[in-house]
């Protein structure tokens, strides 16, 4: 019980991501329009790039941008000045897959209508059984 | 330029794929050229990769001339080595195999379809020779995209199925990209023989835990392992023959490449094996899995699906073989790698066929085909006698092997799971042999004989080569396992 | 009964990877392994092994730039399937409408006849009645050249500031798109076709795989830039800084040219008429 407190008090950052995540998925495997599901997909993926930018936080640090530039060759860059530009790199490839999977999925969505004229799961099962019999 | 063959097997085909998109707009004739030449040379460069890893030993390649962890490297070893191969060829053979029905179902969009074939089989190179984890995960997704692309062209239900794979694949991969960053909280490191080095020190942290639990989850997402295998049969079924050929083979195979690849070598053995106790938990997820998509295949109608659950079932062997622990069951896991690739192309080859020539693939189109397709049907013979694993075909042989390892792990339950399947294979395709053999045709002619009305030669022959290559790795067998797979086990396996 | 177990397991995996925190290193701790490992390299080597102040840009382009030439093939990939699964060539319909713009009249043409594509005075609708947005058209107009030009210094200025390829072609496919939503499709697709746009996309993205393997035609690693200081008559430093503006351009061009094409394909499911 303290332990489970003690975490609660510390890291409660790192919370945020938990549960925008799980709202995400939760819209993914529960919704039965296709739309909702989509932006369920994007929430937990937005999610996960949260966490990865909350990895290079440091207290005390500003942006990966040397602001003196090429006249500072007497300057010494120290890395404690700086936040980790590791995550925001593997974030931007992140971002940028996500919106490639959002417009596939879009895509796929939209033939899906051309099809059964809805976009609701449950009207398309109830067609496709119908279909069946 | 033969230090430049990492970089190569993936960069030819890369720059082809954009120059058939390019020339799909301008002059269409050329896409299968241009398809055919990527192939060719990401066959050869794969070919010479592993010769070059059985001399020497392994290749490693900075890209961008930059060191590891700092760069991207590429590590080949002997397991990398293999699964290029087998990719690469399958997907040189499957080129020629399918060039009728792609002409036939997408006259128009030539440019696309060879451009998404293209890259999606770069994606897949690009999983298999990489060393950095987070480049794994951007070309996984190239794999997925151009997947989803690919088998949502079909008619009907083949959308809403592709759809349903997207979300399910998403969370597969979005689950292996989280595992990849708890990672990188605990070690600072993406590379993998970097973090493989880190770990050890803490191994009893949580976060090592969680990232090895969320990781295998997201993989056991994405190669379709029970109970998270129901985007499968209904992608697979509804999709065009020209994808699905390609496709099946491959996608699930790699995927328990990444396993073996992050179960071995970033949580080394000491972590996967004797730290962790989810081993005896997965050989027994394996073995309900192969079961139950056992007998789930028996309620099937349709060639297709029954052959997307039979998938299921074979990847149930590959991970069980994994967890096994032992020599021999890894060993078999990484033989049945390249022999279920072979197989599946096999099968789905044939059923392509049947499919081109019948326009239908339920059991009650399939009656007399064996005298209207004697050639198909003799190929879907050898590849089903493969899946059942009758000797001298290559699947006994991996079969062998995996029994061989669950009893010396004392894993009964594996061992009865993988006779159980083999019988309930018997009945399968015992059961389309008997309806196109020993049915008469549809048509009576005059003459009282149907006549042969086989595919093209250019879908037939591929289909011939891959059959025979069945037999040719049956028996050559030994040699692969003592040549090349006992090497790419890591030290310390029993 | 499908919402319980779907909550649950949500809940589980959540409860899950929240006692995983536990172990986490402490918010902002500048001695966490993360920070201690590989980026320190990156901030301080940055200026002097590439001269670009900006780290991001110069890890996501130099140091990981494999990374990135494949999340440019993943947005092309995007632009393709887009392509492939909904394109569709209709037939041109026998009825077409037209909108008299002075006036507002809607006229309706039979029997297949058409009046000029480019007039400025009929507007082609697909629908019998379309709103007629004089403040949309001009404030778009207006506004338009001057998305561009900052979109063009957001590209060219990645190297000192936020900003770079991926950025700048997404301000450039924007405008586009504004012209898009604010005219019609038709005058977009006048402006910029939908061939335009594939086979700039194509170059955009063989820009960044070809100076790739230029680098290794000259005999250096795949996309080690220093290698280009043989063509560029620089030293080896400043040729990755230039490196790194190329691939930069490269990457940009396809962003632009994928993001207007997978709205062309999606905003008119395929069939290229009208759009939103």
């Amino acid at each position: 019980m303290d332990d489970i407190l003690s975490i609660l008090i510390s890291k409660y950052n790192y919370w945020g991501y938990i549960i925008l995540m799980m709202v995400g998925l939760y819209a993914l495997i529960i919704k039965k329009n296709l739309v909702k599901k989509i932006i369920g997909m994007s929430i937990m993926q937005t999610a996960i790039i949260f966490f990865y930018v909350s990895i290079g936080v440091k207290k005390n640090a500003t942006i990966p941008i040397i602001t003196h530039g090429h006249n500072g060759a007497a300057d010494i860059v120290r890395a404690s000045d700086y936040i980790n530009p590791l995550p925001h790199v593997l974030m931007l490839t992140a971002i940028v897959v996500a919106v490639a999977t959002l417009g596939v999925a879009l895509a796929l969505a939209i033939k899906v209508y051309r099809h059964y004229g809805t976009l609701e799961e449950d009207e398309i099962h109830d067609f496709l059984k119908k279909q069946a019999e | 330029m033969s230090n430049h063959f990492p970089a190569l097997i993936i960069v030819v085909p890369l720059l082809s794929a954009f120059l058939i998109a390019a020339t799909g707009w301008i002059r269409r004739i050329l896409c299968f050229p241009i398809a055919v030449f990527a192939m060719a040379v990401s066959l050869y460069c794969a070919v010479a990769l592993l010769l070059k890893v059985v001399s020497n030993g392994q290749v490693i390649y900075h890209l961008g001339g930059w060191s590891p962890p700092w760069g991207i490297a590429y590590q080949i070893d002997y397991l990398n080595g293999i699964v290029l191969v087998v990719v690469a060829a399958v997907a040189f053979i499957n080129l020629f195999a399918t060039r009728s029905s792609v002409a036939l179902e997408f006259p128009e969009k030539l440019g696309p379809f060879y451009a998404l074939y293209v890259l999606f089989v770069t994606g897949l190179l690009g999983i298999v020779v990489t060393g950095d984890a987070f480049n794994l995960y951007v070309l996984l997704e190239i794999a997925a995209l151009t997947g989803y692309a690919l088998l949502g062209m079909g008619e009907g239900r083949a959308p809403l199925a592709s759809l349903n794979y997207v979300f399910m694949g998403t969370i597969g991969a979005s689950f292996y990209l989280l595992g990849i960053g708890y990672l990188y909280l605990a070690t600072g490191s993406l590379n993998m023989a970097d973090i493989a080095a880190l770990l050890p020190e803490i191994y009893h942290s949580k976060v090592v835990l969680l990232a090895f639990i969320i990781c295998m989850t997201g993989l056991f997402i994405k190669m379709a392992m029970f109970p998270l295998h129901l985007w499968l049969p209904d992608a697979y079924a509804y999709s065009p023959s020209a994808s699905i050929s390609l496709i099946a083979p491959l996608t699930t195979k790699v995927m328990v490449y990444v396993m073996i690849r992050i179960a071995l070598t970033v949580f080394t053995p000491r972590f996967s094996f004797a730290s962790l106790k989810v081993s005896t938990s997965f050989v027994w997820l394996a073995a309900i899995a192969i079961v139950m998509a056992s007998i789930l295949a028996l309620s099937q109608r349709s060639v297709k699906k029954m052959l997307a659950y039979i998938i299921i079932a074979e990847v149930g062997y590959m991970v069980g073989g994994l967890w096994l622990g032992n020599r021999n069951g890894i060993t078999g896991a990484i033989l049945h790698i390249i022999n279920d690739a072979a197989m599946t192309l096999c099968v789905f080859l044939a059923a392509g066929n049947l499919l081109f020539k019948l326009k239908q693939d339920s059991f009650d189109h399939l009656k007399g085909v064996f005298r209207k397709m004697p050639f198909s049907m003799a190929a879907l013979v050898i590849g089903a006698l493969s899946i059942i694993g009758v000797p001298p075909t290559c699947g006994f042989f991996s079969k062998w092997y995996l029994i061989l390892g669950g009893v010396d792990a004392g894993q009964y339950g594996f061992v009865a799971a993988l006779i159980f399947s083999s019988l309930v294979n018997v009945v399968l395709f015992f059961r389309i042999f008997e309806i196109g053999f020993f049915e008469p045709a549809q048509e009576h002619h005059s003459s009282g004989s149907t006549p042969v009305e086989e595919v093209p030669l250019e879908m037939l022959v591929p289909l011939m080569v891959v059959a025979a290559l069945l037999v040719i790795l049956g028996f050559y067998t030994g040699d692969i396992v003592n040549n090349l797979i006992r090497f790419a086990l890591p030290a310390g396996i029993a | 009964m499908n919402k319980t177990i779907g909550f649950i397991t949500v809940v589980l995996c959540g409860a899950m990877l929240l006692l995983g925190t536990a172990d986490f290193p402490h918010w902002g701790d500048p001695q966490s392994p993360a920070s201690r490992h590989v980026s320190p390299y990156y901030i301080e080597k940055s200026i002097p092994e590439t001269s670009v102040p900006n780290i991001v840009t110069a890890v996501l382009a130099d140091y990981r730039g494999y990374d990135t030439m494949f999340e440019t093939t993943v947005i092309f990939t995007a632009g393709i399937a887009c392509f492939f699964l909904l394109r569709i060539r209709r037939k041109e319909p026998i009825i077409r409408y037209y909108r008299h713009v002075p006036t507002g009249i809607t006229l309706r043409i039979e029997k297949g006849a058409k009046l000029p594509e480019d007039s400025k005075v009929f507007d082609r609708i697909d629908t019998l009645y379309a709103p007629h947005d004089l403040i949309n058209k001009t404030t778009a107009r207006l506004i338009i050249p001057f998305i561009l030009i900052f979109a063009l210094y957001v590209i060219a200025h990645g190297h000192h500031s936020p900003g770079g390829g991926f950025q700048g072609g997404v301000i450039l496919g924007a405008a586009i798109i504004l012209f898009a939503i604010s005219y019609d499709l038709r005058s977009a697709n006048r402006k910029m076709s939908e061939r335009a746009a594939a086979l700039l996309s194509t170059t955009g993205v063989f820009i960044y795989a070809g100076t790739g393997a230029l680098c290794l035609l000259l005999a250096s690693n795949f996309l080690d830039y220093s290698a280009l200081a043989l063509i560029l008559g620089v030293d080896p430093v400043t040729a990755r800084s230039h490196g790194i503006l190329i691939v930069e351009i490269g990457v940009g061009l396809t962003v632009m040219a994928v993001m207007v094409w997978i709205y062309y394909n999606l905003s008119s499911r395929g069939q290229h008429d009208e759009g939103l």
